[in-house]
């Protein structure tokens, strides 16, 4: 999706969370990207790479926690696991689902100096 | 450089907003209520890109013998917070100022400026209205609706490909929207990114013509989640085109069992007083409970 813009917004965030923790180096950054968000990892790592370059987050380790989508069943009336937005209950093929999660994009922990 | 917050703007230009220079602005001070709690004491990191002191590996530089000087911080923020925040000063002051803001997004070529420039012309005797125009480049759009005779304003995102809530915030000081009017923004024609950057609007409308896949729903799906209303466009085109409207809306619902549908023709005006009636209860909402606002029986 946008995954560049979403990687400055990480670098900001940082960059913020350093002032007011007293650190200068993040070696690792823990993601929580949900597998609704629309944001593929690949692109992610690859955009995270390039927009940390010289920054306090210089060769950071990227991990990502893909979180798995779940949503509502309103026929079954339990959580069900989905894959897409658009995936039916598992169970009865009922569309009406309302997503519950995995949508999230969330910097979850940093490992730092 | 911006008067509210100091910040350059990148390659984003907002008609009226004279932002010349690119820099990184990461100290927008009216944002962050914590920043000076600890006054610690430390350069900014972008100086020392061509050397690395790596102490990292081992326990060289820390307090305890044996102990890693590196530590866990747990941050728990969502990566759009910044953003989200943008767009929560935005409602608030749409809500403070009573204005309906609509989030119009699409992709390129659904004819979402058409359809806009004719909502504003059926419209504008009866409501207050201005614009918001989102694109890379160019303010032909813009140009477009001033040519109705009401108040728009141009973004140029440059190298971005969505709006997003600072942009606006911006964009809102220039244009200054009346009270108690109806603001429309017309996001960059892009079904994939605009989903994600809340503006502060209170609807987003998903504007899809009959002249692309009836798919699009199931290609796009977190755009059409997003929204809370669909028009369908170009229906006068159905006649020499293979879509199937039944099937497109299933799509839709399938991704938002509760998404409107509107079927319109920008061209020959099919459908638009259905549009400009959801415009108007939508309106009526937006306006409870403040002093103006009266009753239709």
């Amino acid at each position: 999706m946008h995954e560049l813009s979403l990687c400055e917004g990480v670098l900001q965030a940082l960059q913020e969370n350093a002032q007011k923790e007293g650190y200068t180096r993040v070696m690792t950054v823990w993601l929580e990207i949900g597998q609704l968000s629309g944001v593929e990892t690949e692109a992610m790592r690859f955009s995270f790479d390039a927009v940390t370059k010289g920054s306090l987050a210089d060769n950071a380790r990227l991990e990502i926690i893909d979180v798995p989508g779940l949503a509502w069943c309103m026929q079954c009336a339990k959580p069900v696991h989905i894959k897409k937005r658009y995936d039916e209950c598992p169970d009865c093929s009922s569309y009406q689902l309302q997503v519950t999660g995995g949508e999230e994009m969330k910097i979850k922990e940093l490992e730092v100096e | 450089m911006c008067t509210v917050c100091g910040c350059g703007e990148g390659e984003t230009r907002i008609e009226g907003h004279s932002h010349s220079h690119t820099h990184e602005h990461d100290h927008h001070h009216h944002e962050h209520p914590h920043d000076h709690e600890h006054s610690h004491e430390h350069s900014h990191e972008e100086s020392n890109s061509g050397h690395t002191h790596d102490y990292g590996q081992g326990p060289a530089h820390a307090h305890a013998p044996g102990m890693s000087q590196s530590r866990m911080v747990q941050i728990e923020q969502d990566i759009l917070s910044k953003n989200n925040d943008y767009a929560n000063a935005n409602r608030n002051w749409f809500a403070e100022h009573g204005i309906l803001t609509l989030n119009l997004v699409s992709s390129p070529g659904s004819g979402k400026t058409s359809l806009l420039t004719r909502s504003i012309d059926d419209l504008k005797n009866e409501l207050s209205l201005s614009v918001i125009e989102g694109d890379q480049q160019t303010a032909n759009d813009a140009e477009r609706i001033r040519e109705t005779g009401v108040k728009a304003l141009q973004i140029n995102t440059g190298k971005g490909c969505h709006l997003d809530g600072h942009m606006v915030g911006h964009a809102l000081e220039t244009l200054k929207p009346d009270e108690e009017s109806v603001l429309f923004i017309e996001n960059v024609g892009n079904l994939v990114c605009p989903a994600a950057f809340d503006l502060g609007e209170a609807h987003k409308v998903a504007i899809l013509s009959v002249t692309e896949g009836e798919d699009k729903p199931l290609k796009y799906p977190d755009m059409f989640h997003a929204a809370d209303l669909m028009l369908l466009n170009k229906v006068d085109l159905l006649p020499h085109l293979n879509f199937d409207v039944e099937k497109c809306i299933e799509y839709a619902r399938r991704v938002n069992p509760g998404i409107k549908v509107i079927q319109v023709s920008a061209t020959t005006g099919e459908g638009m007083d259905t549009w400009y009636q959801w415009i108007k209860a939508t309106r009526q909402i937006t306006m409870i409970g403040r002093p103006s606002h009266i009753v239709e029986a």
